[in-house]
């Protein structure tokens, strides 16, 4: 019998992985929490809202076509499971819900290729009604043709701050400012590297100058920043740079310091997991194919290391040709001119994150009163003083006893920021600390569910 | 309350008007909007925090934060920023929403 593979993800990294083992002559299972396929950059937009490609994937629309097409040719060759979600793993045995049932699915291979959330520093009253993540700024407008709010300021660090910003300013949003927090020399040190991928590089610096065109200010070095509002709305914006406090009207704040991989399902399988000084957290261990520290687990795209959607099609042709190989198939194309492509853009993601640095600073300076959780509103102190009392010295502990990272957010948005904060108080270093363990369901799931399974299987 | 907040819709598109009630107010929003948006469109948050810090409206827009979950009088609950909103939907944000799941 023919060895069943499952992809989890049909983003570029997923799709890809499909279609090489389309052409190999497999027919794998594809399974997506989303309605529709295309993964973060190639969102796909609600039914009565499409537009043409060049207005929702701007420079990319080209990739972003090529893609749907691809999966859309692909069709019956392989079993897609749209509005799935894998929620657990044990050994063999996938746990899956589609909403209505809940199901177990064995595999012989899988490839995860889970994509990544925004990176998150807390800034105090960050939990306030219009302040969303860049990526959640940027899905409102692409998806749902709407901005944040209708006085929007962007900060944080990273290519999306541009890009959202321009593309809220280009779609007839009010940009009021873009705050960074990185330095324009640091930027400057990132650009060597970053010149791995010169068109990217450049479409970058049009950005920056299409913000200029539309005289929205680019501040530089920002520090201190708060969001104000009462609790209802956000009114507004104060921070300092330059040791002067400034200030803005606004209404809707995007924030947001590059992104994270989403790597619960790697860990739930058992993959080996250590510090990758590049993006700062931690990352599994994988070889230059994608290939995990578990047999015939593959990993792909931007769950294994932020390099973007390029990078995660060509992690995902990569994954499954190891996946093949593994088989003792052949691929289907050769794999050389592939691993040089990645090692292009691993330069190019080391230049990003000299350019844009996670800012440890603004996370170990969090004020004892903000908060660090937002699932259960915990502050910062709160966290501070857990840890000095129990004398943890790793995230697990402190976060049984503090909560934090133990909220339905599972440590998506606290976790880099807690590290920090446990690092600076008697902690283990950040290169030493393990990462938050996660438990199933990866994502909270209606009780429903376990209740109406649980009667039909009684019954 | 005079000065707008909340979402700014930007591209309204050729959309079917859909009629719900937040807190017992008939609003009005459009076809292929998720409830978070019709919500926001409305300038209401999704619910009250259940730990007295304000009102919270969604942060991540895909699925991940857990911070849009909504109540339904009908006692439904529900992730905003990934729900359609329906005709005939009565959202009640005045009330914490605990949200249930299983290994909490
Ligand atoms: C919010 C956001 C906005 C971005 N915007 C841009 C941009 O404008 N330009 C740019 O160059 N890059 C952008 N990026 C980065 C870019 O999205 C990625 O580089 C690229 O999409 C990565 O592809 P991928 O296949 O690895 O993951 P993704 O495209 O993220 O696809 C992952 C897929 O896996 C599915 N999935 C995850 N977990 C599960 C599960 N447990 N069960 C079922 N399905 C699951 C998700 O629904 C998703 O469709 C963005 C990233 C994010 C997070
Ligand atoms: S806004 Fe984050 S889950 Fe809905």
């Amino acid at each position: 019998m023919a060895r069943r593979v499952v992809i989890v993800g049909a983003g570029p990294a997923g799709i890809r992985a499909a279609e090489a083992l389309v052409q190999a002559g497999l027919r794998p299972v594809v399974i997506d929490r989303e309605v529709k396929s295309g993964g973060q950059i190639y969102r796909r937009p609600a039914e009565g809202l499409d537009r043409p490609a060049e207005h929702l994937y701007g420079g990319d629309a080209a990739k972003a076509r090529a893609l749907h097409a691809t999966f859309d040719t692909l069709g019956t060759s392989i079993d897609y499971r749209p509005r799935t979600e894998v929620f657990g793993i044990t050994e063999n045995l996938l746990h899956m819900h589609d909403g209505d049932r809940l199901y177990d699915l064995h595999f012989d291979d899988l490839i995860l290729a889970t994509g990544a959330t925004d990176r998150i520093a807390p800034i105090p009253g960050w939990t306030q009604p219009g302040v969303y993540t860049l990526g959640g700024a940027q899905i409102a407008l692409k998806a749902q043709g709407c901005a944040i709010g209708h006085r929007v300021a962007f900060v944080g660090s990273g290519p999306l701050l541009t890009l959202v910003a321009a593309q809220y300013a280009a779609a007839g949003a009010e940009v009021a400012a873009v705050l960074d927090t990185s330095s324009f020399a640091a930027l400057r040190r990132g650009l060597p590297l970053m010149a791995a991928r010169p068109g990217l590089l450049l479409r970058g610096l049009k950005l920056r100058a299409s913000l200029r065109r539309h005289d929205i200010p680019y501040v530089t070095g920002v520090r201190d920043i708060r969001i104000e509002g009462d609790g209802t709305r956000v009114t507004g914006l104060r921070w300092t740079v330059k040791g002067k406090t400034r200030h803005l009207d606004c209404d809707g704040v995007g924030m947001g310091w590059h992104l994270r991989s989403e790597t619960q399902l790697a860990q739930l399988a058992g993959c080996a997991f250590g510090w990758d000084p590049v993006g700062r957290q931690n990352a599994p261990d994988i070889d230059d194919m994608g290939r995990s520290s578990c047999p015939h687990v593959y990993l792909a795209g931007d769950s294994t290391r932020i390099l973007g959607a390029d990078g995660a099609e060509t992690a995902g042709y990569l994954a499954a040709a190891a996946c093949l190989e593994d088989m003792e198939r052949p691929a289907p194309f050769p794999v050389a001119r592939l691993l040089r492509r990645m090692q292009l853009m691993r330069r190019f993601a080391r230049g990003i994150a000299m350019a844009f640095p996670y800012p440890d600073d603004i996370c170990t300076d969090l004020p004892d009163e903000a908060l660090l959780c937002r699932c259960e509103a915990i502050t910062a102190g709160d966290y501070r003083a857990t840890i000095a009392k129990a004398h943890a010295i790793e995230p697990n502990r402190a976060k049984s006893l503090s909560r934090v990272g133990m909220g339905r957010c599972q440590g998506r948005y606290c976790g880099a920021v807690a590290a920090r904060i446990l690092a600076v108080n008697g902690g283990l270093p950040l290169e030493q600390q393990p990462g938050l363990r996660p438990q199933a369901p990866v994502r909270p799931m209606p009780m429903r569910l376990l209740r109406d399974n649980a009667e039909e299987t009684a019954g | 309350m005079s000065v707008p907040t909340g979402f700014r819709r930007l591209v309204p598109g050729n959309r079917r008007t859909i009629r719900f009630s937040i807190d017992g107010q008939p609003v009005q929003a459009l076809a292929g909007d998720s409830v978070l948006t019709a919500l926001r469109i409305n300038m209401a948050p999704a619910r009250t925090s259940e730990f007295g810090d304000g009102s919270r409206a969604g942060f991540c827009l895909m699925g991940a934060c857990q911070d849009c979950w909504v109540t339904l009088k009908d006692g439904r609950r529900l992730r905003a920023c990934e729900t359609p909103v329906e005709d005939g939907m009565d959202i009640i944000t005045s009330l914490p929403s605990e949200t249930q799941w299983p290994g909490a």
